[in-house]
């Protein structure tokens, strides 16, 4: 079977009041569900891989081939939980450590 | 090379003037080289001023715009005549077909812009896009109601802005991608941005293209053109010669 090519995002989470790591990935899917439908979010292969809160980064995991879909749906993120908030891609790479180096 | 970002479509109120400088260091932060803020009344020049001091702070480049919404195409050409060479870039809101055509055909238009959500009082057509892709007229999309619909409408939006979109493409017409946002939470970053051309139809290039390439060229090229020393594209004056 072909391997299946992944991403990890670091995204940047901006609310005022932060939101805990079950809102935040209801958040995301909500949004990738409402762009692209249940059978398209299915596509994507979406996990969370980390969530800081006290620095509200988060990683996630991606396939390739759905991460402009993903990206897309990141952006269209107003609101997490009721409260005004966006989601901003700080980096993207194939490994978590290269991740976090270019993180830094 | 590095690219520049640019976002030439943010609004602001003057009179809250801690939001505005909010707004300012909110698009430096994320990276925007060029900003620019929708102004449909002139501003004066004290007002203009503080804008300039206001991107100067935030270390980004100011760039002056003005927004018409012309009801017809006399009120157009008027506009036109009284502030193209005040200001760097000139955008129309096109709300009709008269007005929307002779635009895309009047060399002193930089953006068309097509702000409505109804169908049927979008006009950017083929033979809009014709029109456009033999003069200099940019097609303007921006990506608010992208982020503030859901639902029906959304999907509406998105159908429209594919197929101008696509039309765009195949006339060879410019794109550029703008936030069209008065909020901080609604400023996006300029890879975010691409990433939302993607959801209307655009590839990886072109997306990133829209919000740095071609902005950055209107700005230059109009920014060339309002030089003292412009004559005509390619001919300027170096030195003047003693009489």
């Amino acid at each position: 079977m072909k391997r299946v090519k992944r991403r990890y995002l670091a995204v940047q989470v901006e609310r005022e009041l932060g939101p805990t790591e079950r809102e935040f990935i209801d958040a995301v899917w909500a949004a990738v569900t409402r762009l692209y439908g249940e059978v398209g979010a299915s596509q994507t292969g979406l996990v969370l891989i980390d969530f800081n809160l006290e620095r509200q980064v988060a990683v996630i995991r991606v396939t390739l081939a759905s991460m402009n879909m993903v990206r897309g749906s990141l952006s269209t993120i107003t609101s997490i939980a009721g409260m005004g908030a966006s989601v901003r891609v700080l980096s993207v790479s194939g490994t978590i450590k290269a991740l976090f180096s270019s993180g830094k | 090379m590095k690219r520049s970002f640019a976002d030439l479509h943010l609004r602001i109120n003057l009179n809250n003037q801690e939001d505005t400088q909010r707004l300012i260091t909110k698009a430096a932060s994320l990276g925007y080289a060029q900003i620019s803020f929708a102004s449909t009344s002139r501003l004066n020049n004290e007002e203009y001023a503080k804008l300039k001091a206001m991107c100067r702070r935030a270390c980004v480049d100011f760039v002056s715009r003005a927004d018409f919404h012309p009801r017809s195409e006399v009120e157009l050409t008027r506009f036109l005549r009284r502030f193209r060479r005040e200001f760097e870039i000139i955008c129309i809101s096109c709300d009709n077909k008269e007005v929307a055509r002779q635009a895309a055909k009047d060399r002193r238009v930089d953006l068309l812009n097509f702000a409505s959500l109804d169908y049927h009082k979008r006009f950017f057509d083929r033979a809009e896009a014709e029109l456009a892709s033999g003069c200099i007229a940019a097609l303007e999309v921006d990506i608010k109601p992208i982020l503030i619909l859901e639902g029906p409408p959304r999907v509406r939006l998105l159908m429209s802005l594919r197929r101008e979109i696509a039309v765009a493409l195949e006339f060879h017409v410019p794109l550029v991608l703008s936030s069209g946002v008065g909020e901080e939470r609604f400023v996006r970053s300029p890879r975010d941005m691409a990433s939302i051309g993607y959801l209307i139809g655009l590839d990886e290039a072109s997306a990133l293209d829209a919000v740095s390439t071609n902005p950055a060229k209107i700005v230059s090229r109009n920014r060339e053109k309002l030089a003292s020393g412009f004559v005509a594209p390619g001919i300027k004056v170096i030195r003047e010669g003693k009489a």
